[in-house]
């Protein structure tokens, strides 16, 4: 029964969130709460020589100061710190934990006060001395010692060879500059102590599971101390992902003080945890006369901090896209004196898809070919890493429809060949990639004998919608209506479900609410043949379906028996059934998203201005279960690629290695005065053994090869090739 | 945040005598720019003296034919007034190029004259910065100065004023009212904000004690040809990199008078008397546009990053100066440069 999945179903949590009825972290209160307020480091590397905190004592209202000399135990090992997102090798950082500075805005101090206010002023009364120490933040100074790390992508063929002796050869170095999240909610954590020491973590996270297991190793907890809860998120982009330090400082006041704390940061003090690393992409592209390809490589350069290294996946994407018989890849990192790194928004992808894509397209400038020709003519049916099929790829559907949505035959391939007035016009196109992945989540599901279900699981919602697909689902999967089904998520006491993150969480609470809800099913299936007179004697099991809340044959609605009568008879108020998903192993075949990207730009000749003016993102997902949040998904990642092009930048004076424009007023995001007409388009594209749904998740693809496709529409525009993002207008004049 | 003390003024006598009073003290009217830079540490008044109740709300026309415009009216207000629509659009323009519609709803035309620069280094207590400590260095120089002025600089200071509404009320030849300690007295905006020089540290030449009570428009109002184009780093809500404000009296395609000043490129609105004089009795051409630009810019100077501002400012000044001649204002609602 489909009633709900595919449809535009509007969010069920809407409501909630609009009139404010939905509470944030940093909203939740209790009696007698303390609020801290955290005092950052101003030198990137070094030591804390001295710390006063007598005068901040003596402010009427203050509490106490925990700095790393004062503060309860915290763990000594690195394994205790390392939360289930945390990078392989490294040493996580350690909030309060000693005398070290090893990045510029990093907590080395928590003001607890009475108010908010008395703790931030007390804060500008507590004096550091630091002994400091030679630093380097530049990526591009520091280059030079980039380390090499394993990647997953073993090299084939012999791309050096097959370059050299290419027809047509491509290379370039793409700059991505680091860029950091922004999410519209602060950084915050309330903790709630009940009387017996209990404590209750209201944190901004993207897993409340994960900051519930690294609390307790860090505070040496048992599970029962603890519990924490999100239940709203305003947005998180990767940056939840990991615990931050708020939560620990909060919990550090909460132990030491015995009382409830809330720590909220400053947008200012967001600046100071993980962000999308800086990054040089050096591509080569080798082709033969008719287009085909036959060398890629594709290196990339990072930023890592100096304590954990962290990687994401830049490059090999064009191993999933463009046939080639040689290629190589590597990643390499440059310790910096920063804080680590850590996920946004498609990390890896959104960077070297990027770079990709603009160099396909300057390679096919050289061959003298229509950009998407020579996607097509590279076309992959296959995973060349493991030479594997694709559950499905409609990626060539997604360039035909793109296309013709956008009107691509009408473009003149000759750059500043087309205008309008005073403004040259650009259309360029980009292909977007991304993983479908799918994770272990558990749900449990309450069904009452009023024929309403509450649907359960730890899963954050970080404003994605998984609130409202669970929903939809298990609508659909239990025959009722979704008004009857009560979502609860993002509490570390329910199911078990991992961060919210990687695209992963739609397909896979979608696959735990259909086993927990076929357990009911079989549950009402046996109660319902055991009415008597039963309409549905002598019906299989497997032929049972739930349909407008009665247990009916297939087929024949009208052989039913309601839940209420079913339930009534089997002396049950309540069926609870709990479900782990289960995904069939197979590694035969691989699984990804795929897009077209088309843009239109707009460029004032005389004035550099530049508009993006269309932008067509076509996109093959799968099964799309909410056709609006779907595309509020794709629109929003369109609205990110036109910052990534255009405007996002965290911009560093390396030589005090720190950020100049911490706050939105100077870190330029799209406005709606940069945003014009995005069509996003559903491609078809039916898979019947990635999972039951056919899923894949929506999360990530809507950035991918966004910000290509406008540098390569600015170069069709203007003549010139930015490679250094973001694409600002003094680039253009210079 | 430091800690203050509060007080509510009752009359403009009263702000002036808490003013004199206490010289760490600082008047707040819409608190859009002083409570940021508090926030930051940056200002550490240890009084605010709250004038946001004074009866400087009016906006009357005077004797002369012009307009007094009160310093508490909110930026939105001025802009959307029917006589500054209709009169003096070049005011209302710059007005509504300026920061967003709720700052906007906040600011007063007070606040907005006395805004301190957006240099990055300004707002970071931890970097040297003369504007903020006299003495220290100033850290934009040789640091990042891609938003920095390349006109009227010193070696203490590089940076720019970010006004928007204060290049259009200095084209339009506009006069501060400011009462003080020892009466009143007014000044021309223009002579209102100072250079850097080697006291970076004094953005005006407002005195101590002194208050802004109101500004003033003489009659003309340019209200045919004229435009405000403002190029920024996004199309909306982000600071000049380059504005120009153009307004020009034509008698057919003639000029017969001509105003032009820039923001975004200096420690102050700026505009050349000599520009102007060129453009006097000459056709309305970009030639002769190009002339003006030229000298408008003249002695201009760059730093590592600012470079292309100078070429983005002459460019800049002739499509301004064009949509003025051809009564085609630059819009500030469309998405879109005209
Ligand atoms: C995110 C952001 C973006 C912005 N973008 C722009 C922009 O694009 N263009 C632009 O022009 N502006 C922009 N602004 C600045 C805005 O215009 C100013 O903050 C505003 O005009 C200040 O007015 P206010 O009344 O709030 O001043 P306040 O913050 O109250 O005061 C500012 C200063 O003026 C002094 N003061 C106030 N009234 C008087 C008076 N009557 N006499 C003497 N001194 C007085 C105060 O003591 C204080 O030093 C932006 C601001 C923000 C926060
Ligand atoms: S330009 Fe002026 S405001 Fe900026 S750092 Fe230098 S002295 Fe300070």
């Amino acid at each position: 029964m489909n009633a709900y999945v595919g449809t535009p179903t509007s969010r069920i949590d809407g409501r909630a969130k609009v009139t404010g009825a939905a509470k944030y972290a940093g909203e939740f209160s209790a009696d007698g709460l303390l609020y801290g307020f955290v005092v950052e480091a101003t030198i990137p590397r070094g030591r804390i020589a001295r710390i006063d905190a007598g005068d901040a004592l003596q402010v009427k209202g203050v509490v106490d100061v925990l700095t790393h000399a004062h503060r309860p135990p915290l763990a000594d090992n690195d394994d205790a710190w390392k939360d289930e997102v945390a990078p392989e090798k490294g040493s996580p950082f350690r909030p309060l934990y000693d005398d070290r500075i090893r990045f510029n805005g990093q907590p080395i101090a928590l003001v607890v006060a009475d108010d908010w206010e008395t703790a931030k002023f007390a804060a500008t009364r507590v004096r550091v001395e630091y002994d400091r120490e030679a630093f380097a933040t530049d990526l591009e100074s520091e280059h030079g010692k980039a380390g090499k790390l394993d990647r997953p992508h073993k090299p084939r063929g012999d791309a050096a060879a097959a370059l050299a002796g290419a027809a047509v050869r491509h290379q370039a170095d793409y700059v991505l500059p680091t860029e950091h999240h922004n999410p519209m909610e602060l950084y915050a954590t309330t903790v709630v102590r009940d009387g017996s020491g209990r404590l209750t973590v209201h944190d901004k996270t993207q897993g409340v599971q994960n900051v519930h297991k690294f609390l307790c190793s860090v505070f040496n907890k048992k599970p029962d101390d603890l519990r924490v809860v999100s239940p709203y998120v305003g947005g998180a982009f990767g940056s939840g992902l990991r615990p931050q330090y708020q939560v620990v400082l909060a919990v550090l006041a909460a132990l030491e003080l015995k009382r409830s704390v809330r720590v909220v940061l400053t947008r200012q003090q967001m600046y100071g945890l993980g962000y999308r690393p800086m990054t040089i992409e050096r591509v080569a592209l080798g082709a033969r006369p008719d287009g085909t390809l036959d060398a890629v490589t594709h290196e990339a350069t990072a930023v890592t901090s100096r304590y954990e290294d962290f990687s994401r996946n830049d490059t090999g994407w064009a191993e999933q896209l463009y046939k080639s018989p040689n290629s190589l890849f590597s990643h390499k990192l440059v310790d910096l004196d920063l804080s680590t790194p850590c996920d946004m928004r498609a990390p890896g992808a959104a960077s070297g898809v990027c770079a990709l894509e603009c160099a396909m397209d300057e390679l096919a400038v050289a061959l003298k070919l229509d950009p998407i020709e020579l996607r097509l003519k590279c076309y992959s049916d296959r995973d060349q890493s493991e030479d594997l099929p694709y559950t499905s790829k409609q990626l060539r559907e997604c360039y035909a429809r793109g296309a013709e949505a956008f009107g691509w035959t009408r473009r003149n391939p000759a750059p500043r060949s087309m205008r309008d007035g005073k403004e040259l016009v650009g259309w360029g196109m980009a292909t977007g990639v991304w993983e479908a992945l799918q994770m272990p989540v558990a749900v449990r599901i309450v069904l009452t004998s009023n024929g309403h279900a509450e649907v359960s699981c730890a899963a954050s919602d970080i404003g994605t919608g998984t609130y409202t697909i669970v929903a939809q689902v298990a609508a659909d999967a239990l025959g009722l209506p979704i008004e009857n089904i009560d979502v609860k998520l993002a509490d570390s006491t329910l199911p078990q479900a991992p961060v919210e993150g990687g695209s992963w969480m739609a397909a896979s609470s979608a696959h735990a609410v259909l086993g927990a809800a076929e357990d009911i099913r079989l549950e009402l299936a046996r109660l319902a043949k055991a009415v008597p007179a039963s309409p549905l004697g002598g019906v299989d099991a497997p032929d049972v379906i739930l349909v407008d809340g009665t247990i009916a044959k297939a087929g024949d609605k009208a052989r039913a028996v309601s839940i209420a009568d079913a339930m009534r008879h089997g002396k049950l108020e309540r069926i609870e059934k709990q479900k782990l998903n289960h995904f069939a192993e197979d590694k035969s075949h691989a699984r990804n998203t795929h897009s077209a990207v088309f843009a239109e730009v707009k460029v004032d000749e005389e004035l550099g201005v530049i508009r993006v003016t269309r932008v067509v993102s076509a996109v093959a997902a799968g099964r799309i279960l909410n056709t609006k949040t779907g595309r509020s998904q794709i629109m929003g990642g369109v609205v990110w690629g036109i910052g990534m092009a255009l405007h996002e930048e965290t911009v560093m004076d390396h030589r005090f290695g720190r950020i100049m424009n911490a706050n939105i007023a100077e870190y330029h995001i799209p406005v709606n005065a940069d945003v014009h007409d995005i069509d996003v388009i559903f491609v078809d594209e039916p898979d019947d053994r990635i999972n039951r749904l056919g899923v894949k998740g929506l999360g990530e693809i809507g950035i991918v090869g966004v910000p290509a496709a406008i540098a390569n529409a600015v170069y069709h525009a203007t003549g010139k090739r930015i490679r250094r993002f973001p694409i600002t207008l003094d680039k253009l004049l210079d | 945040m430091n800690n203050f003390q509060y007080s509510r003024a009752t009359d403009i006598a009263d702000a002036i005598r808490l003013l004199t009073a206490d010289p760490g003290a600082k008047l707040i009217a819409g608190g859009t720019n002083l409570i940021d830079l508090m926030k930051e540490n940056v200002e550490r008044p240890s009084r605010l003296i709250d004038i946001s109740r004074l009866p400087l709300r009016d906006i009357e026309e005077t004797a002369g034919g012009g307009l007094r415009i009160g310093a508490l009216v909110p930026n939105s207000d001025l802009a959307y007034h029917p006589l500054v629509e209709q009169r003096y659009p070049l005011l209302a323009a710059a007005i509504l190029a300026g920061a967003s519609a709720q700052l906007r709803n906040m600011a007063s035309v007070g606040g907005n004259l006395m805004q301190r620069t957006r240099c990055a280094y300004f707002y970071d207590t931890a970097t040297p910065c003369n504007k903020r400590e006299p003495g220290s260095g100033c850290s934009a120089i040789d640091g990042l100065n891609r938003n920095h002025a390349i006109l009227g600089t010193s070696a203490s200071c590089i940076a720019t004023n970010p006004s928007d509404m204060s290049v259009a009320l200095v084209a339009l030849g506009a006069l501060v009212h400011i009462a003080g300690p020892s009466g009143q007295r007014a000044i021309a905006l223009i002579d209102f904000h100072r250079l850097p020089e080697d006291k970076p540290h004094v953005d005006t030449n407002l005195g101590t004690g002194e208050i802004i009570a109101a500004v003033e428009l003489p009659k003309h109002g340019f209200a045919r040809n004229y435009s405000y184009l403002k190029i920024r780093d996004r199309l909306s809500y982000a600071f000049a990199l380059v504005s120009v404000a153009a307004a020009l009296e034509l008698d057919g395609n003639a000029i017969s008078e001509a105003r032009l000043a820039l923001g975004g490129v200096a420690h102050k609105p700026w505009r050349s008397l000599e520009a102007e004089a060129a453009l006097r009795g000459r056709a309305a051409t970009p030639d002769h546009f190009s002339r003006a630009a030229d000298l408008l810019l003249q002695g201009a100077t760059s730093r590592a990053h600012n470079r292309f501002k100078i070429e983005l400012a002459r460019r800049a000044i002739v499509r301004t100066l064009i949509q003025a001649a051809g009564a085609t204002p630059q819009s500030q609602a469309h998405k879109k440069i005209a």
